[in-house]
C-alpha cells in the first residue's frame, strides 16, 4: 500500500521545507574587490519603494560612521537616488538601519516583516534598490523587483558591472 | 545721427553690471545639493560663454543670501578679481538657501535745445534730474535684472515669492532637478504669473562645442515652462519680458530679467 505512505513523507517534507523565522527578505550584497590605486570602502544604501516609486523603508545604509563631527555624513548625498527618494528627510544615524562600511566580499543581511526596519508589506509590486557610491571612484545603482507575498520561498539576483557585485534578494513567505 | 538702439546698448555697457542684453551675468555655485552643513563656494561673472570666465567680474556688493528660516546670511572671503568675484558660503540650517543680487537702472536718450543728442545713465533718482525742461525725444527705460542661484542643505525647503519684477516662483524645486524627469518652472512678474515670458536655458561647456544648443520657451497662461532635461550639468536659464509698468511716469518702458543658475544631476 504505497499511497499513506507517500501522503505521510510528503506531509513530513512540507513540516521540514516550512522555514523557522517570520516572513522576510534576505538580501546580499557582494563589494567587489578593485584594483585601484587608492581604495575605500563604498558607501551604500538599501531601501524598498512601491511600483508608485514610494519608499516603504531604508533598510540599511553603511557609511564612514566614525569621523569627527559627523564629517561622514558629507558624502550621504553621492548616493543621489537614495538621498533624493528619501535620505535627505531622515537623520542618521538611526537604530538598526546605519552602519559602518564594510570591506570586499560578500554580505547579507535579513530583514523579517513586522520588524524595524522593515513594515508589514502590503500585497503588490516593490523594488529594492542597492545603491553605491566610492570616494575617488563611481556610483552604481542595482534594482530588483519584486512581487509581495511570495508564494513560495524565491532567489532574486541581479549583477552589478562597477561598484556592486552579485546582489541577491531571497523572499521568505 | 546714432539711432536709440545703438546708444542704448552702448550705455548698457557701460553701466556694467547691467548689460544683461550684451553679455551674460551669472553665480554658479560649487555645490548645489549638500548632506552636511559645509562649505561652497560661489563664482560671480560676467562673460560670454557658459560658464567660462572671460569678460569681467560680476559686483557682489548688494548679494543677498537668504537663509530658509528667511534671516540673511553673509558671504564670507569676498574677494573680486579681474574676471570674477568670489566668495564662500556655510548653509548651516537644513532647507534651502537663496542667492541673489538685484539690479535697477535707467537708461535713456534725449536730444537738448542745440540738437545734440545725450545719453542718460544713473540711478532712477539721478536721471529724471539730469533732463532738463526743453528737452525732446526723451526716451527712457528702465532695467531690473534678478540675478539667483540655490543652494540646499538635506531636505529642500519652499522659497518665499519675491512678489516684485520678474522672477522664478518653483513648482519644481529648482535642486530638484534630475535627467529625465519633467520639470515645471514658473514666472512671476510682480507677484502674478506671466503669460508670455521669453526663457532661455543654455548649458555649461559651450566652449567645447560648435553651438550655444539654446533651448527656448515662452511661458502659457499660468507663466510656467514644463521641460524635460536629456543632459546633466549647470544650466544657465535667461527669463526676459517687456512691460509698461514703469516705477515712474516718465519712464517709458521696463525691461525685466530673470537670470538663474540651475544645478541638473544625473
Amino acid at each position: 500500500m504505497t499511497r499513506p505512505v507517500m501522503r505521510f513523507g510528503a506531509a513530513l517534507a512540507a513540516v521540514a521545507g516550512l522555514p523557522a523565522a517570520a516572513a522576510g527578505l534576505q538580501v546580499g550584497v557582494e563589494i567587489p574587490k578593485l584594483e585601484v590605486a587608492e581604495y575605500h570602502r563604498p558607501y551604500v544604501a538599501m531601501w524598498l519603494e512601491r511600483a508608485d516609486k514610494s519608499v516603504v523603508t531604508t533598510l540599511s545604509v553603511w557609511y564612514d560612521t566614525k569621523m569627527r563631527d559627523a564629517e561622514g555624513t558629507k558624502w550621504l548625498k553621492d548616493m543621489r537616488q537614495w538621498w533624493r527618494r528619501t535620505g535627505r528627510e531622515l537623520s542618521v544615524p538611526i537604530d538598526g538601519v546605519t552602519q559602518p562600511t564594510r570591506p570586499v566580499g560578500k554580505h547579507s543581511l535579513s530583514f523579517a516583516e513586522g520588524r524595524n526596519p522593515l513594515p508589514k508589506l502590503a500585497p503588490g509590486a516593490y523594488v529594492l534598490h542597492v545603491e553605491a557610491a566610492r570616494e575617488v571612484g563611481g556610483r552604481e545603482l542595482v534594482s530588483i523587483p519584486f512581487e509581495w507575498p511570495a508564494k513560495s520561498a524565491q532567489a532574486l539576483s541581479a549583477q552589478g558591472k562597477s561598484e556592486l557585485g552579485l546582489i541577491t534578494v531571497n523572499l521568505q513567505p | 545721427m546714432y539711432s536709440l538702439s545703438r546708444l542704448v546698448i552702448a550705455a548698457a555697457l557701460a553701466c556694467g553690471a547691467g548689460a544683461a542684453m550684451a553679455h551674460n551675468l551669472w553665480m554658479k555655485s560649487s555645490a548645489t545639493v549638500l548632506s552636511k552643513a559645509d562649505w561652497v563656494t560661489v563664482d560671480a561673472a560676467v562673460s560670454n560663454d557658459m560658464f567660462f570666465f572671460n569678460h569681467r567680474p560680476l559686483a557682489v556688493d548688494k548679494l543677498a543670501i537668504t537663509a530658509p528660516d528667511g534671516s540673511s546670511v553673509a558671504p564670507v572671503n569676498v574677494h573680486k578679481g579681474e574676471l570674477r568675484s568670489v566668495f564662500d558660503l556655510k548653509p548651516e540650517q537644513p532647507g534651502t538657501y537663496r542667492l541673489a543680487l538685484v539690479n535697477h537702472n535707467v537708461m535713456g536718450s534725449f536730444v537738448d535745445a542745440a540738437g545734440q543728442r545725450k545719453r542718460l545713465r544713473g540711478s532712477p533718482e539721478e536721471i529724471l534730474q539730469q533732463v532738463p525742461a526743453n528737452a525732446k525725444e526723451v526716451t527712457i527705460s528702465e532695467g531690473h535684472t534678478r540675478i539667483e542661484t540655490f543652494v540646499t542643505m538635506g531636505k529642500p525647503s519652499a522659497l518665499r515669492p519675491v512678489g516684485q519684477g520678474l522672477e522664478l516662483v518653483p513648482v519644481t524645486h529648482p535642486n530638484d532637478l534630475v535627467v529625465g524627469e519633467e520639470v515645471v518652472l514658473a514666472f512671476h512678474v510682480d507677484g502674478k504669473p506671466a503669460a508670455h515670458v521669453e526663457v532661455s536655458l543654455v548649458r555649461d561647456g559651450k566652449r567645447y562645442r560648435d553651438s550655444v544648443d539654446a533651448q527656448s520657451f515662452t511661458t502659457d497662461s499660468q507663466g510656467q515652462i514644463k521641460l524635460t532635461f536629456a543632459q546633466p550639468g549647470m544650466y544657465w536659464l535667461d527669463a526676459d519680458a517687456t512691460d509698461k509698468k514703469t516705477s515712474h511716469p516718465r519712464i517709458n518702458e521696463r525691461r525685466l530679467a530673470y537670470i538663474a543658475t540651475l544645478e541638473v544631476l544625473p
